[in-house]
């Protein structure tokens, strides 16, 4: 099995993340897109954005506990990864999720509250940042341990083949989670057993505080070759160029239940976390080349420029409706309540949020509350 | 005496051991270039080196099986999980070849490795990152269980833990990291298995350990202020070895016995204790012993909630103390 090249660029030596026009406009899965699906499309990364932005002032509040991991500057690899799903396609990822839960199209009220810790988050205050769900989207996380949902995202597909739908799962991962053991078991029963799952690598160049050289062996896409695995690697910046590469993927996944690796090169722009302060492993002029020259909200905005589908007006009034709508989801929150004492032993089991019990004997087990 | 930070104290002995032992290594995810994800490795990889400090792969599984495998040969790993939360990802690891090599090869092999982190809730960092595992890794024979509740102890017992020729699980807490304490100064150890009497009393005795030391303590002061009670804390330091002596004595004083742990109740540390003292105090007991624990539930997120209602507190020991004592 090999590296496959979905879509050439057409002049290399332009690199084909920063080139205007796209050198992957034409590809099928974008030349199939009309006016109004591009601006949805350009409208996902500004709303992502913009909602992330608004958390952080949120954040330093303290209305926001716990761990906020951006996903600024990535915005291009969840909004193309699932702006291709169909009704049989699902999606998992991790902790740096809310990307993703914009994509797939959760409400972002629901996000916001979520992270203030209110009954009406789309965890019910229960999950927090990390632990974004919407099953009824196909959406099955946000995880917290790194590589743990790589074997959830390869049973999806399992589930999806023994229905003998056509549909496939896309199991997201960051360039760190590559060495956990459970990630590598995945890949060999999906490979083993033809599932239909991308393993898609957003290789964001670092883990923590950690460097991909500091970290792993080897190019990480051509692991899948021990596993006689394809595997893909394609730029991230240019969303045409993510929904190239993943649409001809998808496509052998739903069709011949060919599993495989999909490393996409993208970048964050914030530390780690809002904790990280983000000094000892990389410098200023690293980020601010990536802000300048492979923005992926900008590439895109100067395609569609070029394209005529985007003016200027329309810019500013997405824009302005993005500001609006992450207002009115911290509007939202701030008028939530947060969970009570009594939600605190609601949906730990199934039965016990019945209105009767399957088994008999006591669950919960409580000391002098 | 110097007033030294919980992780600083952490981090002095690890230093010590480090000049002490040429064996001994520190590993773990950004101990070294990134000076520890909650800095208690800070400064150390530009004192010592990356031979001695060394930033590892995230694969637990992988580094913790690793340094078991260094430790059988003499080696005296000390491995940072970044949160104890981690332990799941290594747990064949801890819990089939640290805690029975010795056992399954009659005694021929030791396994000096350390493995320490924080492991605690109260940071609303939710279900997969506040685990408290001190009860799960006490189960295992094999395997010595230690929750210092401050820098003195912290010290102390990291330095013996480095000494100590079994597997040594060392759970710290984040929220105890920045608190501040004197600590003697020197090549000071503690033996594990040395309970600490942290407030003498003769009303009722609060057995704890780890964080939860300073809710009793806090409790034990309001309930003398409010109601002349006193109150005896004592602070358990090991849980395995478990220091069941001085519970007992302390017990045949004062009567009542109100256990508080960071811990669900189910199959808890407090478990263990409430079952030993009635098997080996019944006739002294006047009362039942309670405990006050973690809410039985996943760790919720939203933070008041964790904070005031899910997590043991003060005020939620002073309703336990009473309860007791009606
Ligand atoms: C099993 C496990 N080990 C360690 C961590 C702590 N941790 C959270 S994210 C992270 C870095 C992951 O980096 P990468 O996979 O590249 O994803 P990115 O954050 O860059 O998106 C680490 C070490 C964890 N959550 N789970
Ligand atoms: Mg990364």
């Amino acid at each position: 099995m090999s590296k496959k090249t979905s879509v050439p660029a057409e002049n290399a030596a332009t690199p084909p993340s920063v080139a205007v026009p796209s050198p992957h406009a034409k590809a099928p899965a974008n030349a199939a897109l009309n006016a109004e699906q591009k601006i949805e499309l350009y409208r996902k990364m500004v709303r992502i954005r913009r909602f992330e932005e608004r958390c952080l002032p949120v954040y330093n509040q303290g209305k926001i506990g716990g761990f906020l991991h951006l996903y600024i500057g990535q915005e291009a690899v969840a909004v193309g990864a699932c702006s291709l799903m169909g009704k049989d396609d699902h999606v998992i990822t991790v902790y740096r999720d809310h990307g993703h839960a914009i994509a797939v199209g959760m409400d972002t009220r629901a996000l916001m509250a979520e992270l203030y810790g209110k009954v009406t988050g789309c965890s019910k205050g229960k999950g927090g940042s990390m632990h974004y769900f919407a099953p009824d989207l196909n959406y099955w996380g946000g995880h917290g341990i790194v590589g743990g949902q790589i074997p959830l995202g390869t049973g999806l597909a399992y589930a999806v083949k023994y229905k003998g739908l056509k549909g496939a799962a896309m199991a997201f991962m960051g360039d760190g989670a590559v060495n956990q053991g459970a990630v590598h078991e995945a890949y060999n029963l999906a490979a083993l057993w033809d599932l239909p799952v991308l393993f898609v690598i957003e290789n964001n160049r670092y883990s923590m505080g950690t460097s991909q050289e500091r970290s792993s062996a080897g190019q990480l896409g051509k692991r899948a070759e021990a596993y006689d695995m394809d595997w893909y690697q394609c730029g991230g910046h240019d969303i045409y160029e993510v929904r190239a590469t993943l649409d001809e993927a998808l496509q052998r996944a739903r069709e011949q239940h060919k599993p495989a690796v999909v490393e996409i090169d993208t970048y964050r722009y914030r530390g780690h976390s809002v904790a990280d302060p983000d000094k000892t492993y990389r410098d200023r002029k690293e980020i601010e080349d990536y802000r300048n020259t492979k923005d992926p909200i900008q590439l895109f905005q100067n395609q569609l420029l070029h394209e005529k589908v985007l003016t200027e007006a329309l810019i500013a009034e997405i824009d302005a409706a993005a500001r609006a709508e992450a207002e009115r989801a911290v509007e939202f929150s701030e008028a939530s309540p947060f969970p009570t004492a009594d939600d605190i032993q609601k949906d730990v089991y199934w039965e016990t949020d019945q209105p009767q019990r399957t088994s008999e004997g006591r669950i919960f087990f409580n000391s002098v509350k | 005496m110097a007033t030294l930070t919980y992780r600083e104290a952490i981090r002095a002995a690890l230093s010590e051991e480090i000049e002490r032992d040429e064996n001994v290594v520190i590993m773990g995810e950004e101990v070294a270039q990134f000076n520890g994800a909650y800095k208690v490795t800070e400064g150390m990889l530009e004192k010592y080196g990356p031979k001695r400090i060394v930033d590892t792969p995230i694969s637990e599984a992988g580094f913790i099986g690793m340094g078991i495998g260094a430790s059988m040969l003499g080696i005296r790993p000390v491995m940072e999980l970044m949160f104890w939360s981690f332990y799941s990802v290594a747990f064949d690891q801890i819990v089939n070849n640290a805690a029975n090599v010795r056992y399954m090869s009659g005694g021929q092999i030791a396994c000096p490795i350390v493995i320490r982190g924080p492991a605690n809730g109260g940071t609303n960092v939710g279900a997969t990152h506040s685990h408290t595992p001190e009860n799960v890794l006490a189960h295992h024979p094999g395997l010595k269980v230690v929750v210092p509740s401050n820098a003195a102890d912290a010290k102390a017992l990291m330095k013996t833990a480095i000494r100590d020729n079994d597997p040594v699980m060392f759970l710290e807490n984040t929220l105890l990291y920045g608190i501040a304490g004197e600590v003697p100064d020197g090549d000071i150890t503690l033996p594990f298995g040395r309970a600490n009497i942290a407030r003498e009393g003769k009303d009722l005795t609060i057995v704890t350990y780890g964080r939860s030391v300073l809710h009793s303590l806090a409790a034990a002061e309001k309930l003398k202020a409010d109601k002349g009670l006193n109150i005896e804390v004592i602070d358990l330091r090991t849980i395995r070895p478990l220091d069941v002596d001085t519970v007992l004595k302390s017990v045949a004083k004062t009567h009542r016995v109100l256990i508080v742990e960071e811990q669900r109740p189910f199959c808890s540390v407090g478990s263990h204790l409430a079952a030993t003292i009635q098997e080996e105090a019944f006739d002294e007991l006047d009362a039942p012993i309670l405990r006050v624990g973690t809410i039985d539930a996943p760790a919720i997120y939203a933070p008041p909630v964790e904070k005031n209602f899910q997590l043991p507190n003060p005020e939620r020991v002073i309703a336990g103390v009473l309860k007791v004592l009606a």
